[in-house]
């Protein structure tokens, strides 16, 4: 079987290929649990992650690929409830990648370390034949107190679904640039940090945490529900999207539910704590946008996620299948 | 079929295109089809403007709505 | 909306009623806007062959990834095209494989590529209804003032009006039509009043967003049995559609049989460039020939509305699914199976 694009797009076909190559190869009961980051012992609980960006083009209107591999890796440590603190990261350079775009690149890696708070203790630098562009791979660390548990199994019926802010920001800016289309819609790649770090210090029990990245928000709480056994419904008319993005995806045929963030979040916590966990985070570094869109309701085997859509419908949400891709008819 | 949204002209070029405007989206889009001028509201599909929206129209519509009310 | 429509529409308890949309649009919208939960079981809301990618004949895609093959040669195409299989796997599977192809909003986006790479072939890939087709016109008029002669286009464009016909003779019983909104720009609401009468059917021109739709079923109901045509959009359509359009149409194609994927030629359903024009054709002609990648699939009888994607056996038994598709219908995100599977119809 070849490997396609759609193998990269977050959805479905990525899933498969993890659990059956990767997952299959490397068999063990930590990896299997799938979540964001794995908690392991150690000298205190370590939190262990690693990714790999290959995004393109290497700068996107507000960011570039290392400000995105630090927030992507420093995310994921902390969706599990971690306080990150080291990273690592190897270079993959294809021949005739410039050096002064690598300066910029390294330079936004070091500026938004220093936002989430770690430090880059390790890397590596490799040089195969291409055509000038470049590949990093990351490994976070970070450590979780002990008695922490945060996961896809601890959300319950009756917790309030949280999303720190508005939808498909970070694919929508990638795309206006491959598909020509001008605007001024900026990737929200961004450490989530602060809103975390409000949330743990707040005294709320945090169940689940996950960021939005590729699939967009309905594949990440379509994968949460699964692996939480649990249904969640979620009203249309509560969903933060700018504006500018919503008719983006109009002209592309695309619908912001599939679209991916780097720098938003979903939370769940319980109902009587939902207000105030919206107002920490909407006073949070990139969390103004907050809102409560829906609630887990109930106990169910595989998982479900419904949309109550704006004229009163039901929509069946899925994981995104396929790769997205803009449409005209 | 078929993807069109509804955008602002906010340039007529002289080439047969116009720059047309979506909530802060601008494209460049095929004007052959229909007479466009600054400020028109109009259909564009696959980067062509299909045609001018027409505002009265969309009002009359409003009263179609209240004569299906009254089916 | 007034409440009174959504609670007689909820509430329906007369006899069946079949609806049917010929556009993927349409298709879309209902599912996007959860219309099927608005309505009560008595009201069936058919898919038609509205997807203008699901009904390209196998052959067509075959000769695209071909082309995609020559050295000096890059199809360029809207992103509805690129997953959709042909006889032996898709345009996406042979970009996998050194295929050129690049994907675009807009012709005119083809137009730059093209003018900046003089020394390559450029093939289109012109697939739509009457909506795109003037697109593919003005597309035309552009390579022509700038004397560009690295352009070819291989057409698989399609007409509603014959289908529409052809649905009403030899589909599914039908008692009224969600007729195609923005296929409607161009051709006018009027050119579905021949259908109308021809059949006493009712036809309801509609827009995209949920309330224009529920409206549309609403009216349709209400006018069971009448030959009229109601024009629901008339922002965007007009009786007469856009007169300019059809006329650059006029210039540059001429009307041709054509086969649907699964449904077989209908005669004088496709447009193909005029002889004057061909050296900007790419040998769209003949390209009818249509094998299913799957001995099994269905998705001609669903495209055609006579069976529903739960009657047909790869659908129901998982073999499959939009991961895995094995025809037109589940690839396309307007496909009907596309859109029943992700509704969790298929469980």
């Amino acid at each position: 079987m070849k490997i396609t694009m759609e193998h990269g797009s977050g959805g479905l076909a990525t899933g498969r290929l993890i659990s059956e190559i990767f997952e299959k190869s490397f068999a063990n009961p930590v990896l299997s649990e799938m979540e964001d980051s794995a908690v392991v012992p150690g000298s205190g609980r370590l939190a262990l992650t690693t990714d790999s960006f290959v995004v393109d083009p290497l700068e996107y209107p507000g960011g570039n690929i290392g400000r995105l591999c630090v927030c992507g890796t420093v995310n994921d440590l902390l969706m599990r409830g971690a306080s990150p603190r080291y990273l690592t990261c190897g270079f993959i350079l294809q021949e005739g990648a410039d050096t002064e775009q690598l300066i910029r690149i390294t330079t936004s890696m070091a500026e938004t370390a220093s936002e989430a708070g770690v430090t880059i203790v390790a890397g590596d630098t490799k040089v195969v034949q291409g055509s000038g562009g470049l590949f990093i791979n990351t490994a976070g660390v970070g450590f979780v107190p002990e008695g922490r548990e945060i996961s896809s199994t601890e959300c319950a019926p009756g917790d309030a679904i949280i999303v720190s802010g508005t939808l498909g920001e970070h694919h929508a800016a990638i795309l206006s640039s491959r598909m020509k289309i001008e605007n001024s819609i900026s990737s929200d790649n961004a450490p989530l940090t602060d809103i975390v770090g409000s949330l743990m210090d707040s005294g709320i029990s945090v169940h689940t945490m996950r960021d939005v990245t590729r699939g967009g928000l309905a594949t990440v709480l379509r994968e949460l529900a699964a692996a939480g056994g649990v249904s969640m419904e979620i009203e249309q008319k509560d969903l933060p999207v700018d504006r500018q993005v919503e008719s983006f995806c109009g002209l592309l045929g695309l619908d912001p539910l599939y679209m991916g963030n780097e720098g938003k979040m979903v939370a769940m916590v319980s109902a009587a704590d939902s207000d105030r966990a919206v107002e920490i985070i909407r006073n949070s570094r990139y969390g103004e946008n907050a809102r409560i869109i829906g609630h887990v309701t109930e106990r169910s085997e595989g998982g479900k996620l419904t949309m109550l859509t704006r004229i009163g419908g039901r929509r069946i949400l899925e994981i995104l299948q396929g790769e997205g891709l803009p449409r005209i008819c | 079929m078929c993807v069109a949204i509804p955008g602002r002209v906010i340039k007529v070029n002289d080439d047969a295109t116009a720059v047309v405007d979506f909530d802060g989206n601008t494209v460049t889009a095929m004007s052959g089809l229909t007479t466009v001028r600054p400020d028109d509201y109009v259909l564009v599909h696959a980067g062509c403007i299909i045609q001018v929206m027409n505002k009265k129209e969309a009002l009359e519509l409003k009263d179609l709505f209240s004569e299906l009310e009254d089916m | 909306m007034d409440a009174d429509i959504r609670t007689f529409l909820k509430e329906y308890d007369g006899p069946d009623v079949n609806i049917m949309e010929v556009c993927g649009s349409h298709t879309a919208a209902i599912a996007r806007e959860g219309i099927r939960s608005m309505v009560s079981d008595k009201i069936h809301l058919i898919a038609g062959p509205g997807c203008p990618v699901c009904v390209t004949a196998s052959a067509y895609i075959d000769r695209l990834i071909e082309l995609s093959y020559i050295d000096d040669t890059t199809v360029v195409t809207f992103g509805d095209m690129i997953r959709i299989p042909g006889s032996r796997g898709s345009l996406r599977d042979a970009a996998g494989r050194g295929a050129h192809m690049a994907m675009v909003y807009s012709p005119l986006d083809m137009i730059e590529m093209a003018a900046e790479s003089p020394e390559r072939e450029f093939v289109f890939a012109a697939v739509g209804f009457e909506t795109t087709a003037p697109a593919y016109a003005l597309l035309l008029e552009q390579l022509m003032a700038k004397k560009m002669t690295n352009v070819r286009l291989l057409t698989a464009v399609k007409l509603m009006t014959p289908v529409i016909d052809w649905l009403c003779r030899k589909g599914p019983r039908i008692d009224g039509f969600i007729a195609p909104g923005h296929v409607s720009v161009i051709t006018g609401s009027d050119a579905f009043v021949p259908a109308a009468e021809k059949f006493s059917l009712p036809f309801a021109v509609a827009g995209f967003e949920g309330e224009d739709i529920l409206s549309a079923i609403y009216w349709l109901l209400k006018s069971k049995g009448k030959g009229r045509v109601v024009n629901l959009y008339p922002e965007a359509v007009k009786p007469e559609g856009n007169v300019i359009a059809r006329e650059k149409l006029e210039k540059f194609f001429e009307a041709g049989n054509a086969a649907w994927r699964g449904m077989g030629t209908i005669d004088g359903s496709g447009l193909y460039l005029r002889e004057e024009f061909s050296g900007f054709d790419a040998g769209s002609r003949g390209l009818d020939r249509d094998s299913k990648y799957n001995e099994a699939c269905m998705c001609g009888k669903i495209l055609a509305g006579r069976a529903e994607p739960a009657d047909c056996p790869l659908f129901k038994g998982g073999k499959c699914t939009p991961q895995d598709p094995q025809g037109a219908c589940m690839v396309s995100f307007e496909g009907n199976c596309y859109q029943s599977y992700i509704n969790g119809e298929q469980r």
